[in-house]
């Protein structure tokens, strides 16, 4: 019972981390109708650059501004160089578009900060604990507990500020917001920015885990089921998603793995959408589209 | 996306031609086959058949195969080299397990394999829609890696879990040199794009572009949505599997599960794009951008010969970067694919002819 507790819970905030991830392509998804494949490069880009700045001896918090800084500049720049010229394309070109963006981005960051693995310490150890019996790492629950704080201020932002007020107003309905005046280059310039330092904490917390590596972009992978559960256009149901993928994936792991010969966390989460989707055609929080002819 | 009308008209570049030009639609077909089947053979050298006309020629198909679910039939999908892997592990298998099975027969029985395992995952399709469908087909991608790795028996045994292709020859006659292997190709491809054709334009077709265009209309006409997206994933599989067995056999001459990995299935992806949704020809345009553009960046690197990319995975990444960049550029440019090209080449030669 008790490894059945822990393998849970592992897998639990395992999926909280996939949701961090998936918070990132809700944004872009929300304001923009984008389904953004480069999600992964960005955290991938991020953590290479704050782990290589650190290493040069610069201050945690320098670096940390300098990298935002940084994924501020991509935004502008992919927001002129790839959104705008592409607006109002369908969604398969504009989500091939971020797949080319994918291959500049990962090309890029090894291009110029090279291949290497790189050890990223961001000071929270990662020993697990015995806590009544359960062994849980601190490192995990101070980065559930950052993903929860990610979360109230993003919903606080959408909800009060004027920004998210005219972010909504965007992903509701693109051209009655325009009509009233709202910019969409501006709007997607600070959703792309938001969601590039979205991904600098979650390249933080993945790199601090497995390390600074190219597979960090491939998390865009896992977090595809995630926002197909939790549906395309929902931040709860990114984290709601997340959960559901990181549990059920732990549990499958150890308890159908060994029935089929071998690991199935590569695929389990597809499935285990696909099922989703049978049941609930647009995710748990996705919005349903009604059809008119 | 292109109207409707437009694409009823459309099917593949030299159709748009008015109808009144059939002469001119004939002797182009006859053209196309006299260079496939009697030029190309003569004077191609066997690097040229064996690493780039087969390989543009193998991957056009694969864009076709994805066209006709994608273009036509406006159904997503992100896992084709999954369907590909069907394909050439069935027919693998079928040579090793079914002794003197013919080589056309182990091809149409792997596309048939391919067929049925794709309109297995084809299945979500009935209930759900749009972009949420590349859940269930990049399930498929990773299910079938995973398969393939995780149970030898696919692979009948050998320790790197790697297909070897057999002795690839019809009623006795070898087709292990370039041109042979050309031979199988090219064969292959015209009787697939005659078949691609005749299903394009067919009532099954037709039906695919209205569900495309607008479903709820098409079903409200009496179109049976769900029979004909299910038969969309099975010709779409059909003509992937065989893809993957010419990939693997003629192409490669061996194959594993992670030959057809992910990569593979947005290179398809691709392919139908940068060529052009909905046509049959703008995809061969996009293979020979898929193939030929790494060649090209691999020359252009080495001719440059600049110190400091003396590194290869330097040069790795740094391709990765040109060639993305080339895809948002296309994107951006021809939205229309560059098939759009090949319509533009056509109508200017059609307008030289009337005067």
């Amino acid at each position: 019972m008790a490894y059945f507790l822990e393998t849970l819970i592992a897998g639990l905030f395992a999926g909280l981390m996939y949701g961090l991830v998936a918070i990132g392509f809700v944004l872009i998804y929300k304001a923009s109708g984008v389904f953004n494949f480069a999600q992964g490069a960005m955290v991938f880009l991020a953590a290479l650059v704050f782990v290589t700045l650190v290493e040069r001896g610069i201050n945690f918090w320098v670096a940390f501004a300098a990298t935002s800084a940084l994924m501020i500049v991509t935004a502008v720049v992919i927001e002129a160089l790839v959104l705008r010229p592409l607006r109002n394309r369908d969604p398969l070109t504009l989500f091939m578009a971020t797949l080319g963006l994918s291959f500049v981005i990962d090309g890029a960051a090894q291009f110029f900060l090279g291949t290497d693995v790189h050890m990223l310490d961001i000071g929270i150890e990662d020993i697990a604990e015995d806590y009544g019996g359960l062994f849980i790492s601190w490192f995990d629950i101070v980065a559930s507990l950052i993903v929860i704080a990610l979360v109230v201020v993003l919903a606080i932002v959408f909800s009060k500020t004027r920004m998210g007020v005219s972010l909504r107003a965007v992903a509701d309905d693109t051209l009655a917001a325009q009509s009233i005046g709202i910019r969409l280059p501006v709007i997607w310039r600070i959703v792309w920015s938001v969601a590039g330092i979205v991904a600098l904490i979650a390249g933080l917390l993945w790199g601090a885990r497995q390390g600074v590596q190219y597979s960090l972009s491939l998390i865009t992978l896992k977090a595809l089921p995630v926002l197909i559960i939790g549906g395309f256009s929902s931040i709860p149901g990114a984290i709601v998603g997340g959960l559901i993928v990181g549990a059920s994936e732990a549990l499958a792991d150890i308890y159908l793995g060994p029935l089929v010969n071998g690991s199935v966390s590569t695929w389990f989460a597809y499935i285990l959408a696909v099922a989703f989707l049978l049941v609930r055609p647009a995710g748990l929080f996705g919005d349903r589209d009604i059809e008119r002819v | 996306m292109t109207t409707v009308q437009d694409n009823i008209l459309d099917v593949g570049a030299a159709s748009s031609v008015p109808s009144g030009s059939t002469l001119l639609r004939t002797a182009l077909v006859i053209a196309g086959l006299a260079i496939a089947f009697g030029v190309v053979p003569a004077i191609a050298t066997d690097y040229w058949l064996s690493s780039i006309i087969i390989p543009t020629i193998v991957m056009g198909l694969a864009g076709i195969s994805l066209n006709l679910l994608q273009g036509y039939a406006g159904l997503v999908s992100l896992g084709s080299a999954a369907f590909m892997s069907v394909g050439v592990f069935s027919a693998y298998n079928l040579i090793l397990r079914v002794p003197g099975l013919p080589l056309p027969l182990v091809l149409l029985l792997a596309g048939v394999i391919a067929a049925a395992v794709g309109i297995f995952f084809g299945l979500p399709a009935l209930r759900i829609k749009g972009f949420y469908l590349g859940a269930s087909t990049l399930g498929a991608q990773f299910f079938f890696q995973w398969l393939f790795t995780n149970y030898p028996w696919f692979s009948n045994n050998s320790q790197s879990l790697t297909i070897s292709a057999p002795r690839l020859e019809i009623f006795g006659y070898g087709l292990q040199s370039p041109v042979g292997r050309y031979l199988l190709v090219a064969t292959v491809t015209v009787l697939l794009i005659g078949l691609a054709f005749l299903v394009v334009k067919s009532r099954l077709g037709r039906e695919w572009m209205a569900i495309r265009d607008m479903e709820t209309a098409a079903s409200v006409l009496g179109i049976r949505v769900a029979r004909r997206k299910l038969q969309a994933y099975a010709v779409s599989s059909f003509f992937l599997g065989i893809t993957g067995v010419l990939w693997g056999f003629a192409y490669l001459g061996t194959a594993d599960a992670y030959t057809y990995n992910l990569d593979k299935s947005f290179q398809v992806l691709f392919i139908v794009l940068i060529g052009g949704t909905a046509t049959i020809f703008g995809n061969f345009l996009g293979a020979a951008f898929i193939v030929l553009t790494p060649i090209l960046l691999d020359h252009l690197v080495l001719a440059s010969n600049v110190a400091y990319l003396s590194d290869q995975g330097a040069i790795t990444n740094l391709q990765r970067v040109i060639f993305g960049a080339i895809i948002i550029f296309i994107l951006i440019k021809e939205p229309d694919g560059l098939s759009a090209w090949i319509r533009r080449g056509v109508e200017a030669l059609q307008a030289r002819f009337r005067r």
